[in-house]
C-alpha cells in the first residue's frame, strides 16, 4: 500500500503541475489535429486504408514524442530528481507515478486525436480504440525511463528521439497491424506482449538511470 | 559517521575533488570552506549519495531517509504551493504526523502566511527557507547543507542559528558555506577545499 500511495501521490503531483501550467496536454493536442490536417490534404483522396492508419500512427508517436520531451522538465529544474532519488522511497514509483501522468496526457490528446481522425479520414472502429489504448502504456513506459535518460544528459532534446523512436517501432508495426488488418487479435496480443516486457524493463531499471 | 580517504571526483577530463581526507564522529560539525568551484558542493553530493567518487572510498553510515540535503536550488517544485511540495515529501520520505510536523515546521521558519503560495512567487529568501523545511522535514540524522545562509534575511539566518543552535552534538553536520564566521563555533572540524 506504501508503494501504491507513494506512486499515486506522485501521478497526482503530475496532474496537478500540468492543470497549472497548462504547458504540455494543449501543445500536444494541437499538434495531433494540425498533423491530422496536413496528412487530410496531402493524401489523395482514393488512399488506402493502410496508409491513412499508418499517418495516424505517426501522428500519434509524435504527439508522445512532444510530451515525452517535457516529462521531466520540472524535475530538472530546481534539480528536483535529487530530491525525490534521495527519499527513502521505492525509486521506481518515480517511474511509475510519471507514468500515469504520461498515460494520462496522452488519452487526453486521443479523446481530441479518434473524433478528427474519424471526421478527415474513416470511422474507427474498437480494433483501433484497443490498439492505441494498449499502444499507449508502451509509449509511456519505454518512454518515460529514456525522459529520464535524456533529461540528465546535456543534449537531451536530441537524445531522446534518438533513443525513443527505434524502440517503439514494434508499437507501430503492432498498431498498423490491429487496425488495418483481419486479424486484429494477433497484434493486439504482440502490443500487450511488447508492454508487458518492456514495463518490466523499464520498472527495473529506472534506479540504475536516476543513479550513479 | 561518514569516513573519506583520498576521495576523489572527476567530471570527463575535469578533476574536482583530488585527496580529500575527512572524519565526522557522530554528532560532529564539518565545516567546509574553500573558493569558488573547488569543489564543496560536489563533496556534499557524493555524501548524499547523488554522485559516485571516481577515486578513493567514502563510508557514509547513514541511510537514504537519515539524511538532510540543502543544496543550491530548493530541490521543490515551482508550481506546486509550499504545502503541497512539504506534504509530498512527507509522504515520500514516511515523515509520522506527517501534517502537525509540516504546521510546526512551516510556523517556526515565518512560512506560515505563505503556504499556499506556489513557489515560482517566493522570493530567493523565502524559497531558501522553504528548503530548510524540506532537509528538516524528516528530523535526519544527518545534515548536508550548501550555502545554508544564501538568500536568507536576518530574521531567516537567525532563524537557521537557533536551528543549528538546537540541533548541534544531536545529529550530524556537514555544512559548506563562504560564510564561516557564523557557524564556525559550532564546527568540530574544519574541511579547506583548493
Amino acid at each position: 500500500m506504501t508503494y501504491l500511495g507513494d506512486v499515486f501521490a506522485l501521478a497526482r503531483k503530475d496532474l496537478l503541475l500540468e492543470l497549472r501550467s497548462r504547458d504540455t496536454v494543449p501543445a500536444m493536442l494541437l499538434f495531433v489535429v494540425s498533423t491530422l490536417v496536413v496528412f487530410h490534404f496531402a493524401l489523395p483522396s482514393d488512399a488506402s486504408a493502410t496508409a491513412e492508419t499508418g499517418l495516424l500512427w505517426v501522428a500519434l508517436l509524435f504527439t508522445a514524442l512532444l510530451g515525452l520531451v517535457r516529462a521531466f522538465v520540472a524535475e530538472r529544474e530546481e534539480r528536483v530528481l535529487d530530491g525525490l532519488v534521495l527519499a527513502p522511497c521505492d525509486r521506481s514509483a518515480i517511474w511509475l507515478g510519471k507514468v500515469i501522468g504520461v498515460v494520462a496526457f496522452l488519452v487526453a490528446a486521443e479523446v481530441v486525436a479518434l473524433p478528427a481522425y474519424a471526421l478527415f479520414f474513416r470511422p474507427v472502429g474498437w480494433e483501433l480504440v484497443a490498439a492505441v489504448a494498449l499502444a499507449d502504456l508502451g509509449l509511456a513506459a519505454v518512454g518515460t525511463l529514456l525522459a529520464a535518460m535524456a533529461a540528465a544528459g546535456r543534449a537531451r532534446e536530441l537524445l531522446l528521439p534518438v533513443l525513443f523512436l527505434p524502440l517503439v517501432i514494434p508499437i507501430v508495426v503492432g498498431g498498423v497491424g490491429a487496425s488495418a488488418t483481419d486479424d486484429p487479435g494477433r497484434y493486439l496480443a504482440f502490443l500487450g506482449l511488447y508492454d508487458a516486457v518492456f514495463a518490466i524493463l523499464s520498472w527495473a531499471s529506472f534506479e540504475y538511470v536516476v543513479t550513479e | 559517521m561518514i569516513t573519506a580517504r583520498r576521495l576523489g571526483r572527476d567530471f570527463g577530463l575535469k578533476r574536482v575533488l583530488r585527496d580529500v581526507d575527512f572524519e565526522v564522529p557522530h554528532g560532529g560539525f564539518l565545516l567546509v570552506t574553500g573558493p569558488n568551484g573547488s569543489g564543496k558542493s560536489t563533496l556534499l553530493s557524493l555524501c548524499a549519495g547523488l554522485l559516485a567518487p571516481t577515486a578513493g572510498e567514502l563510508a557514509v553510515e547513514a541511510d537514504r531517509g537519515e539524511i538532510g540535503y540543502l543544496a543550491h536550488e530548493p530541490l521543490v517544485y515551482r508550481e506546486l504551493t509550499a504545502l503541497e511540495n512539504l506534504d509530498l515529501y512527507g509522504r515520500l520520505y514516511r515523515v509520522p504526523e506527517r501534517r502537525e510536523r509540516i504546521g510546526m515546521l512551516l510556523e517556526r521558519f515565518g512560512l506560515w502566511e505563505a503556504r499556499r503560495e506556489r513557489v515560482a512567487s517566493l522570493s530567493r529568501g523565502t524559497a531558501q527557507r522553504l528548503a530548510l523545511c524540506r532537509a528538516l522535514l524528516h528530523d535526519p540524522r544527518l545534515l548536508l547543507l550548501d550555502e545554508p545562509y544564501s538568500g536568507l534575511d536576518h530574521a531567516g539566518a537567525r532563524l537557521l542559528d537557533d536551528e543549528l543552535d538546537s540541533l548541534v552534538g544531536e545529529r550530524t553536520f556537514v555544512v559548506a558555506t563562504h560564510a564561516p564566521q557564523r557557524v564556525e563555533a559550532l564546527a568540530t572540524a574544519a574541511l579547506s577545499l583548493a
